[in-house]
């Protein structure tokens, strides 16, 4: 897979704790350079439709956010058609979130051809910019799941 | 796995808003607005360096994110007494023209025009009928048979596979829907074309800003890039000349479709020129900065009280007194401690005290602003009547357009008085995308001009005192006057407040009693059915909030009727 068309993404809120994991996963993972060259890494922070233009056409798009779940610090990976209801329940400006984003890609006839989520369960949603230390500490495993998700993709 | 994961909804913005509505007789008797999440976003910023809370309030919300970063520079510059070279003025109003392009074009396509355009009538349109009303109402090359036959194609497939997707919600069929078919599909046309044009001005604000949605190239004193029109990694010649091609592209379709399709959705819905009046004093404060301090200005700011044009107090500079002494917020009916009366910003405290949501006590975490004691509408309507009443032609000429496509469609006569209405917030935000898009044009220009001449200055440092100073910060957002209040001791922030657009357009009851402009603009309000409340988001919508939006319907006896969500 060309790596030009490869993109990931961070999504959340980075002054509400936890929430801000996505764009803390991504911002490391840039600085670290941990990526195949050519892969495209955002933080997307809140934003929807700013993000349109930089998601048309991909091969695949990686989004890491907060996920819920029961266990805080636990891993998730979700792909194919459990996405979009996932999405669905975000909370954004106008109710507008990733998932509407990805509906008009879908409108315009340009959506990516896989999208994957990865993220961990937050522990702590709440004002602060620092991660909870349970969330923290999975962020080498989610940083790493991010990683060979597009290794596998590039070697694709 | 087998178990059920949800990606939750959790904080992305500040919280939801939510609407109640006591209804009679098929009208909007009262209401109120809640903001139902705890905004105490500011405290994160004491004690912190003053220099880097613009990045840090970039980050309050999602739509919102350029205009904090620069309300919050110009606070901390207030304070410091600061003069800014003329070039990052320039720049940084290339930015925020831009940004508040973006966010017009896709309020009215993709936020709440589907409150007005009903996609499923769109099925039945006549795509050549479709071309031929298009072309008698504008130049704009691509609204073509081919055109409207290939999204009637693209409509069909959707219905087809049975999702909707982003058109999943809407209320179709609702008995307030009364565009014709061939209007609803071009409406939808322009949908789809409204989704490539804002990447155009998004682009913009990645050029000049270095890194969308949000900005790197801002600081106190200036903009953090140098120019160098040899180099790469900096602000080139090339990056610029872009930037001139996205400009053109942006005003061809903001004059030939935006400002065609608001007259002509004002003009089948004529009736609500007379619905969502409101609170009608106006605030606006002056922009896009032509100085190194702040004393001329492109756009007009003032205070316009009961909408009166002949009698608007103006607002000239960064740092005006009449600005300064007139804000206070109260928490009478807002879920923080109070006791003390409305507070100005700098004595502002948000100290959470949460009670239930009790419609004759505290129902709100938004708190409820003043201008001299007054509630005040916030936005591009106050930008467009303060525009009328100081007589800036570039805006009214605009305004003079819009009202004439309206009357010609038709066949009324739209007076003034017809602007304070839900429509007319439509109309206005218009107007000002058309100006805006002339003020991106000659802020180039003007930087371009200053290039020329060989000032590439783009920066200057802040000194700190070791005393205390304070200072505040404005900027005319697309939502409305956005305000950001600081307090420095030491060189650290000891207070800060930021007055959203959306806590004066939003607020609950004041310290008076008196309604806040949400709540007033939906007293009267017809509900043709009010199981699907559609005309209570239109009149919320048509002010851009700046947050998710749940309606709530109570009958006179109190009894829940419905809980419905906006979209």
């Amino acid at each position: 897979m060309d790596p030009a068309r490869i993109v990931v993404l961070g999504v959340g809120n980075l002054i509400m704790g936890d929430e801000g994991l996505g764009v803390r996963c991504v911002e490391r993972l840039e600085a670290a350079g941990a990526l195949p060259a050519g892969v495209t890494v955002i933080d997307g922070g809140t934003s929807t439709h700013e993000l349109l233009g930089d998601l048309e056409d991909l091969d695949l798009l990686v989004i890491v956010d907060a996920v819920a779940g029961e266990v805080p610090g636990a891993l998730v990976r979700l792909e194919g058609d459990r996405i979009p209801a996932a999405l669905s329940n975000k909370l954004s400006p106008h109710q507008h979130g990733i998932n509407d984003l990805l509906a008009n890609l879908r409108l315009l006839g340009r959506s990516p051809r896989r999208v994957v989520v990865h993220g961990v369960t937050p522990a702590v949603i709440a004002l602060g910019l620092e991660l909870s230390s349970a969330v923290e500490a999975a962020m080498p495993a989610l940083a790493a799941a991010v990683v060979a998700e597009v290794v596998e993709a590039v070697g694709a | 796995m087998g178990k059920r994961i949800v990606i939750d909804p959790i904080t992305r913005i500040e919280g939801h808003l939510r609407i109640d509505c006591e209804v009679d007789g098929g009208k909007v008797t009262d209401a109120w607005a809640s903001g139902t999440m705890w905004r105490g976003v500011e405290q994160i910023l004491l004690g912190r360096d003053p220099r880097d809370a613009w990045a840090i309030t970039q980050r309050f919300c999602g739509v919102c994110t350029t205009v904090h970063a620069i309300a919050s520079v110009r606070a901390v510059e207030n304070a410091l007494g600061m003069a800014v070279p003329k070039n990052a003025q320039y720049i940084r109003n290339l930015m925020i023209a831009a940004h508040a392009i973006h966010d017009e074009i896709v309020h009215f396509y993709h936020l709440s025009a589907l409150d007005w355009v009903d996609v499923t009538s769109a099925l039945k349109a006549d795509p050549k009928a479709t071309a031929a009303l298009a072309e008698s109402l504008s130049p704009w090359p691509h609204n073509g048979v081919a055109v409207q036959a290939a999204t009637k194609a693209r409509l069909e497939t959707l219905v087809g596979s049975g999702q909707l997707g982003i058109f999943a919600n809407g209320y179709w069929g609702h008995p307030a829907m009364k565009l014709p078919p061939e209007v609803n599909l071009l409406a939808v046309t322009h949908y789809l074309q409204a989704l490539d044009v804002q990447r155009k001005a998004n682009k913009i604000v990645s050029i000049l800003g270095s890194k969308t949605p949000h900005i790197q190239n801002v600081a106190v004193g200036g903009v953090s890039n140098p120019i160098a029109l040899d180099s790469q990694s900096v602000l080139t010649l090339e990056r610029l000349l872009a930037v001139k091609a996205l400009i053109d592209e942006l005003a061809q379709f903001i004059n030939e479709v935006y400002v065609v399709d608001v007259a002509a959705v004002a003009a089948f819905y004529p009736e609500w020129t007379t619905i969502g009046r409101g609170v009608t004093n106006y605030l606006a404060a002056p922009d896009f900065p032509l100085d190194e301090r702040g004393t001329e200005f492109v756009t007009s700011g003032g205070y316009l009280p009961g909408g009166d044009l002949t009698k608007v107090q103006r607002i000239t500079k960064f740092g005006d007194a009449l600005l300064k002494d007139n804000v206070a917020e109260s928490v009478k009916h807002a879920w923080y401690q109070g006791g003390k009366g409305p507070l100005h910003p700098y004595q502002g405290e948000t100290i959470a005290e949460y009670t239930d949501h009790q419609p004759a006590g505290k129902y709100s975490f938004v708190k409820s602003p003043t201008f001299a004691g007054q509630p005040a509408q916030v936005g591009p309507l106050a930008r467009v009547l303060v525009a009328a009443a100081v007589g800036d032609e570039a805006i009214v000429k605009h305004l003079t357009r819009v009202l004439g496509i309206v009357e010609a469609v038709a066949k009324i006569k739209v007076p003034l008085d017809g602007l304070h209405s839900t429509i007319g917030r439509h109309a206005a935000r218009a107007v000002m995308c058309a100006r805006n898009v002339e003020i991106l044009a000659g802020q180039y220009d003007l930087l371009m001009a200053n290039i020329a001449k060989g000032d590439h200055h783009t920066f200057e440092k802040p000194v700190f005192p070791s005393g205390e100073v304070s200072g505040f910060g404005f900027h005319e957002a697309p939502r409305g006057m956005l305000s950001h209040w600081v307090v420095i001791a030491g060189g650290v922030i000891k207070n800060y407040q930021a007055v959203v657009p959306t806590t004066w357009n939003a607020a609950p009851r004041n310290e008076a009693d008196q309604l806040g402009p949400y709540e007033s603009s939906l007293l009267g309000t017809p509900l043709a059915d009010p199981e699907r409340p559609l005309e209570v988001l239109r009149t919320i919508h048509s002010f851009d909030p700046c947050l998710a939006c749940a309606v709530h319907l109570i009958d006179p006896a109190r009894r829940d009727i419905v809980s419905v969500r906006a979209l």
